[in-house]
């Protein structure tokens, strides 16, 4: 039996993780993959409280992450084609139209 | 000692992928640490009683997903990213804060003074077939959120085929 304090441990290092490489990285595609792992980081703490409650509630809603994250992936990564062939760059900070 | 140790070799697994992750200047370097991030978080599941959502985020998330994401990078030739003066103030501010941010959450879930510090987890969780009894639930009582699921996941397809086909004028 592995302590439920291990688990969360190990999520909030990953989320953490995530938070950084989403505020350091400067490519477009690879923040997105930030935002993924924040979101596996989550769903590790879902199935560790799933299973300390011994309810599969936590599943399920790992399981609607999942699809979230699909619907995100696929419409972000649509975004971000329609962004490369206006402005031919993937660094966020050439991606300047809006600001002042 | 086995779960344990199944733990700690899995975790390190993962925070050296994520680590990797936020190091690599390359894009599809990152996308290949988080392919192993993942594999190893489907691993955890395994030793939290989660057969169904391991074997769903090795296929929908190591699988379909990181695919869409390799293919996006091979298709707009993404070459190593650019360093930038706003990207090193945020290592010199934002590297800091994190850590400070993580050492926090881990304090707060090893106090030990409550039940969630002294827990244990491990094992199953329900008796019998685990994918039949998370089917049953999402079936039954969350029936509506997953219809809705499928309405959200039909206007994705729309958005990202219309986000992505090229104009013809």
């Amino acid at each position: 039996m592995v302590p439920l304090s291990w688990y969360l441990i190990l999520s909030a290092v990953l989320f953490c993780l995530g938070v950084s490489a989403f505020l350091l990285k400067r490519n477009i595609i690879t923040i997105f993959m930030a935002i993924e792992l924040m979101l596996n980081a989550v769903n590790l703490s879902f199935i560790a409280f799933a299973n300390y409650l011994g309810k599969l509630s936590g599943h399920v809603f790992v399981f609607f992450v999942m699809v979230v994250a699909a619907a995100e992936a696929a419409v972000g990564l649509a975004i971000i084609i329609a962004i490369y062939r206006t402005r031919e760059t993937l660094n966020v900070d050439r991606v300047n139209l809006l600001k002042l | 000692m086995m779960p344990q140790i199944l733990f700690l070799f899995f975790a390190a697994i993962c925070v050296a992928g994520a680590i990797n992750l936020v190091l690599q200047r390359h894009p599809i370097n990152s996308a290949l640490s988080l392919v192993v991030v993942m594999a190893s978080l489907a691993a955890l599941y395994l030793l939290l009683g989660a057969e169904f959502v391991g074997a769903v985020q090795v296929i929908v998330y190591a699988g379909a997903i990181m695919v869409l994401f390799v293919f996006v990078i091979m298709l707009l030739n993404a070459g190593a990213e650019e360093q930038s003066e706003g990207s090193r103030i945020a290592l010199w501010i934002g590297g800091p804060g994190v850590a400070v941010f993580a050492g926090v959450l881990m304090w707060l879930v090893t106090r030990g003074d409550d039940a969630i510090g002294k827990a244990k987890v491990g094992g199953m969780i329900s008796s019998g077939d685990n994918t039949h009894n998370v089917a049953s639930l999402l079936f039954k009582e969350f029936l509506l959120p997953f219809e809705v699921t499928s309405v959200l996941i039909l206007i994705a397809i729309m958005g990202a085929v219309v986000l992505a086909s090229r104009k013809e004028s």
